[in-house]
């Protein structure tokens, strides 16, 4: 498993990364919505793979912690997840502002020149 | 104990008159000036009470607990030099609070100018009481900034707005290289205590740092003493009105160098470096400084430049550092700060009464103003040095330093002709002073007719010339105990008495005054005509202008090399910048963990799924596809990034994560919705762009390609390293153990979120609130292409009944999801902190209910049946969060402390009842109003496009719905 997310994580980050890259707002956008997902993971897999054993207890009694997933990645993906969601949200409209003000929709608000 | 306050209530007093000052209406110039002189006047009387303890040796010292719990003091301290200088200070700027209330013209703005005098005057008091040296730089930086402000008075002016500037980025500098200086002092010393930093000169003086230390000690106090080559800041600066001049920068601020130089001579001093240094640019500045006065025409310029060199004089002195020297530093620093203030202000009234300071149009002034004209002569003479002046007695201690004071060294040895050369151009440019406005033919092209000023304008100069005589004629009664005070204090209690007397019999330092009296009047006698026909500065030097060097040096240095820098490595375009952020991320990477990097002894493995692999395989090709395609084919990627989102969510769900899962599962909705709106404002793409083919453009993408390889697999490395090593234990699972017996809730990320870290929950639902805000606020202003509010392809042609039957059964069935959804959003809300969902999963659910209303029907259509408002639902969510954070207090808890028990319901049975679900309320409620501003902010783009094309096609319907 291990080996099966490190490449999802590495293949997710690296087309964000070529996306990042690119002249065009969308394709930064999608790139860093993809760069999101590989960097939430890479966050979550902080506290290893932990199979059938989510983070939900019983009402009191001794708790073995070894016996659950560790919590404090995924409660940092959670917000992670949140604020990545509204920075997205707020390209978009810059993208859509940017377009109707400059006319193009090229990072620079211009057209290469050739 | 009396003593102590009331040396704290002599320092806060000059801030609270300037407060009292600026509050005065604009027009109350005379209100302002009772206010400011009142305040002044009882600080006096402060410093006549203290003047009994600090007779008898004592040092006041006040203290005001500022942040105790780091050992931070605001102390002040106050001894006899302290107590001279800061009563100098209040007796000056009394005189020139009365001068300046009929120096100023009605139209000037007056509280503003009284309030930045006071407010210097605090400062300067700062400087002089300060106990801590870091506090001392402070205070010294605050006198440089009111100079600033002070100067540029009259902002009006070019020459104000340069001399203000110019005066700033000096001694700012300046002030910067003290602080340095007073840092190291203080690690050197282990103090920044002012009394245990005096007493540490043998510390300090043979420590490798000492040369480091002296010469950005020196650089700050030469550059507010505009000492030479720094002085040009002080010309510059006589673009201030002549009460600013009088008081700044001739007697007070100025100063503030030459204090500082007395006040630490007993710790860096007594060395050669400190000798050549301080002496030899002291001696410098005063006899450069006396060439240059004599050879200006502006009447301000004039005394600027003797200004410079009377400071030059004082700097020499404390250079010297004999007890006879610092006594005679002390003593200049009184006569000179009086003979100039009023010096000053008689330039001032001239200037006030005739309209022009040029001293080749000024003549035969003493018929129209004789008693100015007096006054005036009075002052200059004591400038020169004329015996019975107060001038003449510090000058005279002056030459008996130089000629009687010995070291060996050659600088020591040309002193008393140095000094001797300077005398003789002082008496030269007073003589010149006099002369030139006062006698002579009339003047006839003066621009108004020349009388006598307003008594009271006049008043404080008479006062200052009457000290003048005195101290002259009996200097050893009236200063004589207080620089003896102020002396003890410096150079140690156990000094005995210097009688301060006109007559010391025939001896060489009155021998060298006369010399400098004849020799003065023979070379003004000489010079004199030529000196009005010639430039502004003396014969060859008036080329080499500091001023000059210094303004082109700050071109340089602030426009053109910024640009050249810019030109060569700035880029404005985003994607060169993007792409060095990326490598250096990867240069950072490679750096911190190269050679680090290694495998686990015994890595963990988790059995491979054969159904995960494959999952993945999909995943990463979605992902490829995805930037692949997000060129061409927008509508195609988006579909893509939804395949990429949803196999991370399933992974999300595959290990142990039910929560993630589901937030990232409606997060995905609502960005996908989101991108979907967005496409239609993009521009249309169906040809290739011809450039894509060319050869530079595949170069770029390769490179591009390379660097995301690169950065990738880089990425997986460190996930795999790090997956593979075995968990410690860590603060998660602290979190485990205490969830329900602390929290009270089962689902430990739900109570980490709204319990344990509700803070980070507050401060991130707040970013939400504010991207909400902006996006709205940004698509209020958004005007649309026109490209894109033509009809689609698609849609024309097809009459209005096909378009609203375009998708009758969805949005039927979407309008009978809705109480479902509702519901659902209820479900996750209420089962959030015990089982996966909360309240930020129930608000994008809600948000995806309004959501799908949208898409079903029309906007119109929905509005006029279902009013949402946004910015309520954010407000009230905030709100409510913040309140239950706030109600921790009432109960004597930290903020945002959780409360949790579970209640027994009828019917329903045992409750959870957490605070954290009021929390989780607030965060729900914020959610909801977030993501619905966004996205019928977007949504609404659409209905703009409508009504334009309404308007355009001249078929509006009378309506205007939104």
């Amino acid at each position: 498993m291990e080996i099966v997310l490190s490449a999802a994580i590495g293949t997710l980050a690296a087309s964000g990364i070529w996306l990042l890259l690119r002249p065009r707002t969308f394709q930064v956008i999608v790139g860093l919505c993809l760069l999101s997902y590989a960097v939430n993971l890479f966050i979550f897999v902080m506290g290893r793979i932990t199979l059938g054993a989510p983070p939900i207890m019983p009402r009191g009694g001794f708790i073995n912690p070894a016996a659950y997933a560790d919590p404090l990645p995924q409660a940092l993906v959670l917000t992670a997840i949140v604020i990545s969601f509204a920075t997205t949200a707020l390209f978009l409209v810059v993208l859509i502002a940017s377009r109707g003000l400059t006319g193009t929709d090229h990072v620079d608000g211009q057209e290469r020149e050739p | 104990m009396i003593e102590e306050n009331l040396l704290l209530i002599l320092v806060g007093l000059p801030f609270a008159a300037a407060v009292a000052a600026s509050t005065v209406r604009a027009t109350a110039h005379g209100a302002a000036a009772w206010v400011s002189g009142i305040l002044l006047t009882t600080g006096l009387a402060i410093l006549a009470l203290l003047r009994a303890p600090i007779s008898d040796g004592q040092v006041i010292r006040g203290t005001l607990r500022w942040v105790p719990s780091l050992g931070l003091n605001l102390t002040f301290r106050m001894d006899g030099f302290v107590w001279m200088f800061v009563t100098l200070v209040f007796a000056i700027g009394i005189l020139v609070l009365i001068y300046a209330r009929y120096y100023l013209s009605k139209a000037d703005p007056v509280p503003r100018f009284y309030a930045f005098l006071l407010a210097f005057t605090g400062a300067m008091t700062g400087v002089l009481t300060s106990g801590n040296i870091l506090m001392l730089v402070v205070f010294w930086e605050l006198t440089s900034i009111l100079s600033f402000l002070l100067i540029g008075y009259w902002h009006q002016g070019q020459a104000a707005r340069d001399g203000a500037r110019m005066s700033l980025i000096v001694t700012g500098l300046g002030g910067l290289c003290l602080l340095v200086a007073m840092l190291l002092m203080g690690q050197i010393v282990g103090s920044y205590d002012l009394d245990r930093v005096l007493a540490a000169g043998d510390l300090v003086r043979v420590d490798p740092l000492y040369p480091l230390v002296l010469g950005l000690f020196l650089l700050g106090c030469f550059t507010k003493s505009a000492q030479m080559p720094f002085h040009f800041w002080l010309p510059g600066a006589m673009a201030a009105p002549t009460p600013v001049s009088a008081f700044l920068h001739s007697a007070t601020m100025v100063k503030a160098g030459v204090f500082l130089l007395v006040r630490f001579s007993p710790v860096l001093g007594q060395t050669e470096l400190w000798f050549f240094a301080v002496t030899g640019t002291g001696m410098l500045t005063l006899v450069l400084g006396s060439v240059i006065a004599l050879f200006r025409h502006d009447l301000k310029g004039l005394l600027a430049y003797s200004t410079i060199s009377h400071l030059g004089l004082i700097t020499a002195l404390a250079g010297i550092g004999s007890n006879g020297a610092i006594l005679a530093a002390m003593f200049h620093i009184v006569n000179h700060a009086v003979f100039k203030a009023s010096l000053f202000m008689a330039a001032g009234i001239i200037d006030h009464e005739t309209g022009t300071r040029d001293m080749r149009r000024l003549s035969g002034l003493i018929r129209f103003m004789p008693v100015t004209g007096a006054l005036a002569i009075v002052a200059s003479a004591a400038m020169a040095g004329v015996p019975l002046l107060n001038g003449f007695i510090s000058k005279e201690m002056f030459f008996a330093e130089t000629a009687d004071w010995h070291n060996g060294t050659w600088l020591d040895n040309s002193l008393p002709y140095l000094a001797t050369i300077a005398g003789i151009f002082a008496v030269a440019y007073s003589l010149r002073f006099i002369a030139t406005v006062f006698f002579g033919p009339e003047a006839t092209d003066l621009p108004k007719v020349p009388h006598e000023p307003p008594s009271l304008m006049r008043r404080p100069v008479e006062l200052l010339v009457l000290v003048c005589l005195i101290v002259g004629v009996l200097p050893g009664l009236t200063l004589g105990p207080t620089l003896n005070l102020a002396a003890r204090s410096v150079l140690g209690a156990d000094l005995p008495y210097k009688d301060i007397a006109i007559w010391h019999g025939l001896n060489l330092p009155l021998a060298m005054s006369l010399v400098a009296l004849g020799a003065g009047v023979a070379l003004y006698a000489l010079l004199g005509r030529r000196i009005a026909d010639g430039p502004e500065g003396p014969p060859l030097l008036h080329r080499l202008r500091a001023q000059r060097v210094f303004e082109k040096l700050l071109l340089l240095l602030t426009w053109k090399l910024p640009r050249i820098v810019h030109r060569t490595i700035g880029t404005e375009r985003l994607q060169p910048q993007l792409r060095l952020i990326v490598l250096l991320s990867i240069a950072a990477g490679l750096a911190t963990l190269w050679g680090s990097l290694r495998l686990a002894p015994v890595p963990l493995a988790t059995d491979l799924n054969p159904a995960f692999a494959l999952m993945w395989a999909v995943g990463a090709a979605c992902a490829v596809g995805a930037a692949w395609l997000a060129k061409y084919h927008r509508f195609a990627s988006v579909v893509l990034l939804g395949g990429a989102g949803a196999v991370t969510c399933l992974t999300f769900a595959w290990a142990s994560a039910p929560d993630l899962a589901v937030t990232q599962l409606l997060v995905e909705i609502v960005t996908t919705v989101l991108l979907l709106l967005g496409l239609r404002w993009l521009p249309k793409r169906r040809e290739e762009i011809a450039e894509d083919k060319l050869l530079p453009a595949r170069m770029r993408r390769i490179r591009d390609v390379v660097i995301a390889v690169a950065a990738g697999s880089g990425l997986a490395g460190i996930a795999y390293v790090m997956m593979t090593w075995p968990l410690i234990p860590n603060v998660g699972d602290w979190f485990l153990r205490n969830a329900y017996s602390e929290g009270g809730g089962t689902n430990v990320v739900n109570v980490i979120l709204v319990d344990f870290r509700a803070f980070d929950t507050f401060g991130e639902i707040t970013v939400l609130a504010i991207v909400g805000v902006t996006v709205f606020a940004l698509l209020r202003r958004f005007r649309p292409m026109p490209e894109s509010i033509m009809l689609d392809e698609e849609q024309t042609g097809l009459d209005d009944r096909t378009l609203a039957d375009a998708l009758l059964v969805p949005s039927l069935l979407m309008r009978w999801m809705f109480p479902v959804m509702i519901m659902l959003a209820a479900y996750l809300f209420f089962r959030g902190h015990d089982l996966p969902g909360g309240g930020f999963a129930a608000g994008v659910t809600v948000s995806i209910a309004f959501l799908l209303q949208y898409l079903a029907h029309d906007v119109r259509w929905i509005e006029a049946r279902l009013t949402v408002l946004p910015i309520r639902w954010m407000g009230v969510g905030l709100l409510v969060a913040g309140a239950t954070g706030l109600g921790a207090f009432l109960f004597g808890y930290p903020f945002l402390t959780m409360h949790a028990r579970y209640v027994d319901i009828p019917l329903i049975g045992q409750v959870p009842a957490a605070t954290a679900l009021i929390f989780d309320a607030g965060v729900f409620s914020l959610v909801v109003g977030a993501t619905v501003l966004m996205l019928i902010a977007i949504a609404h783009q659409s209905l703009r496009t409508t009504r334009m094309r309404e308007r355009d096609s001249g078929t509006a319907p009378g309506k205007e719905a939104a």
